[in-house]
């Protein structure tokens, strides 16, 4: 993408943030009994979607990776799991902050809450692991092939603790729980918003990556020559 | 040569090289029974609460155990370069993991089954009426244990912080293991011993699919 390219999405994508925040303040309805506070739900819910995304981005480079040996696709993988890691990282956020005064907790050892925080932690080893792997090549090849086992162990993960637990809101998306046409309307907006920052963010991680390798190539050039 | 004799010969190798010096399987044995000692201090075991919380300590030691034991199996080849040798060898690449976590798992397997009377008799607990199904319990869980964290040892030896990073990747990836195990095991030796058929659903399925991911993309942990 050109520089002007760059310009014209980051632009859109801001536009589409800020319409997602006056639509989840001022357009939903109110919450009957949880009120205000309930509005955080659609930057809580969507964040967790589009890290699932990212995390699928990841894997699927990873795979791309391992049967391609194209160095992209390792800056895709990285790029996705990074990303996929900060919107955990608001999901985790946000959360307690909603939990606080409609639990009166600010964390429990529910199933949902626990599978997305074993999955915040495995994502951050993936990003440790790729941090002590010294030769490129190789970081990108083990990081791909931890990266599609940590992709593998999520539903194993979510299923377990699931079983073990559960106390969360039942998920009121298509399990005939009754949600407002308009909160709905919200919610989706607020996801498309979401994955347009999601792809931008994956967008200039990748570029970096890319700059990383081509530093990488000149150094390794530059003391071959001397 | 076929996948399975190739394993099976690597195999032999291992067990002979710890057979020689039996490092390994002293250090683990000794590393757990000191954990079982230590998690008496940490909490007062009356009966009824070391049958709700043993298993639980249990399969958290003999978690942390092999994260530890699993370390130098792929460390130890380095001294020596020795994997260049067994990858040149005309073998399918992927029968040196699998040999590798064949070996892991009577390892470890073999640690937990010489651990399992002495837990018994510390805390008070009856395991020889559901003796068979405990073993069930004990082969699928640690198959889970062995197989990741064989791929993943072959990871961390390529790395910086190896021993710090080992149980870094592999204690997450196996919370749906050491779950699943945990539940089994205090159903089983509760007062009514049951064995929850979901748990032993959940551990065939992590071992189906670590194996399989082992199987399908193992080999390239292996190229120079």
């Amino acid at each position: 993408m050109n520089s002007r390219g760059n310009w014209a999405s980051t632009l859109a994508v801001a536009a589409l943030i800020g319409a997602a925040g006056y639509a989840a303040l001022f357009l939903a309805p109110a919450e009957r009994t949880m009120g205000l506070i309930q509005r955080i739900f659609y930057f809580h819910v969507p964040s967790a979607w589009t890290g699932f995304v990212a995390f699928f981005i990841s894997f699927a480079a990873s795979i791309a990776y391992l049967l391609r040996r194209r160095p992209k696709w390792d800056w895709l993988a990285v790029a996705g799991a990074e990303v996929g890691v900060a919107f955990f990282t608001c999901v985790l956020v946000t959360g307690p902050i909603w939990a606080k005064p409609v639990w009166g907790i600010w964390w429990t050892w529910d199933a949902r809450l626990t599978s997305t925080f074993v999955l915040w932690i495995l994502y951050l080893s993936y990003l440790i692991l790729r941090s002590l792997v010294a030769d490129p090549e190789r970081r990108a090849v083990t990081s791909a092939v931890f990266g599609i086992f940590a992709f593998l162990d999520v539903p194993l993960v979510y299923f377990s603790i699931w079983w073990w637990r559960t106390q969360h809101p039942q998920p009121v998306i298509g399990r005939g729980g009754y949600l407002d046409a308009r909160m709905y309307a919200v919610l989706f907006v607020c996801w498309a918003a979401l994955l347009g920052v999601m792809a931008l963010l994956i967008h200039h991680r990748y570029q970096l990556e890319a700059l990383r390798y081509e530093v990488d190539e000149m150094s390794i050039e530059a003391d071959r020559r001397s | 040569m076929g996948l399975a004799r190739a394993a099976a010969i690597i195999l032999s190798k291992e067990l002979r090289a710890e057979f020689r010096t039996r490092e390994l399987l002293n250090t683990t044995v000794v590393f757990v029974l000191m954990v079982i000692v230590l998690f008496s201090f940490t909490f007062d075991p009356t009966s009824a609460e070391s049958r709700r919380f043993g298993p639980g300590l249990l399969w958290l030691a003999f978690l942390f155990a092999g994260s530890l034991m699993l370390q130098p199996s792929f460390t130890r080849e380095q001294a020596n370069d020795t994997l260049a040798a067994l990858r040149l060898a005309p073998i399918p690449p992927v029968a040196i993991l699998f040999g590798k976590i064949l070996t892991n798992f009577i390892f470890l397997l073999f640690a937990e089954l010489l651990l399992l009377p002495v837990f018994a008799v510390f805390y008070g607990l009856h395991i020889l009426p559901v003796l068979g199904r405990l073993l069930l319990v004990f082969a699928l869980g640690t198959l889970g244990i062995t197989t990741a964290g064989t791929v993943f040892s072959a990871i961390s030896s390529q790395a910086r912080m190896r021993e710090l990073l080992l149980p870094l990747l592999l204690l997450p990836a196996l919370t749906p293991v050491l779950i699943a195990s945990a539940e089994s095991t205090v159903g089983l030796l509760g007062d009514e011993p049951a064995l929850p058929q979901v748990w032993t659903v959940l551990l065939v399925a992590s071992d189906i699919v670590f194996l399989t991911a082992t199987w399908l993309i193992g080999e390239y942990l292996l190229e120079e």
